[in-house]
């Protein structure tokens, strides 16, 4: 199963670049709702302009991880983080740190599509115009290269002022990913982009992870072990909160240094 | 088996009826008020009642500065309700969620929505009326917002409560300000409940007579004055229906038919409007 996942990977994939400065480094994270812990200690480093996977069973904490690279989770009182994640050499867990700047850098797309109650256009405008100002033409073009690079522009180019709910679910997958690329973050934290979506939509949108990583640097969360394999360059393996193997997914994937990963990844459990 | 198959069926057609008996027993008295309503209105309503005033006992005449007088003091009352109440929703529902002073907040607009509309003419009159000297428009809206703040901020605060956590989260991911989230995504998610809220408030405020009894009182003729006692349906209902004289009889049931067609039309409307925005327009 591993062997075939990763021999089906396209040839045009880059081989993995030897280690580089990370785009951001976790220390010693621990993260807690209330008084329960769901991640403990974790160390890793997430390469620039690679994919890192993040798998391992339910309520692992994959989700919880990914989710404090943005510090989502300050949204709600009684979750926190200590420990260290450096972003731009700056620690993001500290206090003081503008986190909807934080938030403008590093983009997520979630589970479930979301667009926002407004047109296509407006949908992509939302997040563009936050930060910087644009002219109506400029704006447009951005919207333009976002939905392309998305590869959405063939289909939405007819649609920019219908509404985004109107898409089907894999339309609407694509435009959240339109949405959260228009802004050019530096950093894409994508959380089981395709779970709800059909084998072509999830198709698409790998190819697509494939080829933003040219430009971005990708941290995905799969519950799914052959997208992990087939889409990412790092992989690390969780389980109940606690990061069991990180390292290169055909290492991984191939000779796993833990019996734990062994058992995962060869459908022993979870 | 076949017996207690049988026993069920008795027992499920037994509910059945009962209920079926019930809600008859409660729609039977709704449709008894209406017809009367209409039995009695329908024969006064003409167009006369919107082109003359009020008139003294014994002569023809029309509801045209009540339904104006109405129309005015729930307009103002409205607009002086409507922002107050959704941003109070707001605070509650995306601000202040659990903390010390939402769930006090939550508590007393509980306690003021079923506070008798009497009690709250009585306080305008106290810290309003009797302070200026004299009966007013500004005073009978200052009243009636006050009864339709507690329903716009409920309705505000349950709809943006059904706004799903990850529509919030897609916004803020952006790194859009709480308010921008807020005003540009959350809200405008459930504006068709939001709007729903507002109309039913206002369905609430038109028929209510106590308060507007001790604030606008009411008024014989043509009163564009806000600061002066400004005629009004309720009140002209409860002056009219009480007297000997058959016209002004007549018209305080041409007026409760108007009052309540109006009610009618706007619960119709908020609901068509809330179908609309639940099916994701």
């Amino acid at each position: 199963m591993n062997p075939d996942a990763v021999a089906a990977r396209p040839e045009t994939a880059a081989p993995v670049r030897p280690p580089m400065a990370p785009k951001m480094s976790i220390r010693n994270l621990d993260f807690f709702y209330g008084r329960f812990q769901g991640l403990k200690d974790i160390n890793l480093d997430v390469a620039e302009r690679q994919v890192t996977a993040f798998i391992g069973p339910s309520g692992c904490g994959k989700s919880t991880l990914l989710r404090t690279l943005n510090r989502m989770y300050s949204l709600y009182p009684g979750h926190r983080a200590t420990g260290e994640i450096t972003f731009d050499g700056e620690n993001i867990l500290a206090d003081g740190v503008d986190i909807n700047m934080l938030r403008a850098k590093v983009g997520m797309v979630f589970q479930k599509p979301t667009p926002f109650p407004m047109s296509i256009h407006d949908n992509i405008a939302f997040g563009v115009s936050l930060y910087e100002s644009l002219s109506a033409r400029q704006m447009d073009e951005r919207v333009e290269w976002a939905l392309t690079k998305a590869a959405m522009w063939n289909e939405a180019k007819d649609k920019l002022k219908q509404s985004g709910m109107a898409l089907s679910g894999g339309q609407q997958q694509r435009l959240c990913i339109a949405r959260a690329v228009a802004v050019k973050p530096e950093v894409l934290l994508l959380d089981e982009p395709t779970s709800a979506l059909d084998p072509i939509s999830t198709a698409k949108i790998e190819e697509l992870i494939t080829e933003l990583k040219e430009d971005y640097t990708i941290a995905i969360v799969t519950h799914n072990m052959q997208q992990a394999a087939r889409v990412s360059d790092f992989t690390a393996y969780m389980y109940l909160g606690e990061l069991i193997e990180f390292g290169a997914t055909d290492d991984l994937f191939l000779k796993p240094k833990r019996k734990e990963t062994e058992d995962y990844i060869t459908g022993r459990f979870g | 088996m076949t017996l207690i198959y049988r026993k069920r069926l008795f027992v499920n057609r037994m509910n059945l009826v009962m209920s079926l008996l019930t809600m008859g027993f409660g729609m039977s008295f709704l449709l008894w008020i209406l017809w009367v309503l209409f039995a009695n209105g329908f024969s006064a309503l003409s167009p006369t009642l919107f082109t003359q005033m009020t008139p003294p006992p014994g002569s023809a005449g029309g509801l045209a500065n009540a339904i104006y007088g109405s129309v005015i003091i729930v307009l103002v009352a409205t607009f002086i309700s409507t922002p107050i109440g959704i941003l109070a929703g707001i605070y509650l529902a995306e601000y202040g969620k659990d903390g010390l002073v939402a769930n006090l907040t939550r508590f007393i607009n509980d306690i003021l929505l079923s506070a008798p509309s009497i009690v709250i003419g009585l306080f305008v009159y106290t810290v309003y009326v009797m302070q200026v000297g004299h009966f007013s428009g500004w005073a009978g809206s200052f009243a009636l917002a006050l009864i339709a703040i507690p329903v716009v901020v409920r309705t505000t605060e349950n709809m943006l409560h059904l706004v799903p956590a990850s529509l919030r989260e897609a916004a803020v991911a952006l790194g859009a300000p709480m308010w921008k989230v807020i005003l540009m995504v959350t809200l405008k998610a459930v504006r068709g409940g939001v709007i729903t809220g507002v109309l039913l408030a206002v369905a609430r405020m038109s028929g209510e007579t106590a308060p507007l009894l001790f604030t606008a009182l009411n008024n014989q003729f043509w009163s564009g004055d806000m600061n002066a006692p400004m005629a009004n349906l309720p009140v002209v209902i409860f002056q009219f229906a009480m007297s000997p004289f058959e016209d002004w009889k007549s018209l305080a049931w041409a007026a409760a038919l108007l009052i309540t067609l109006t009610v009618l039309l706007i619960n119709i409307a908020a609901r068509t409007l809330f179908r609309q925005a639940a099916a994701g327009r």
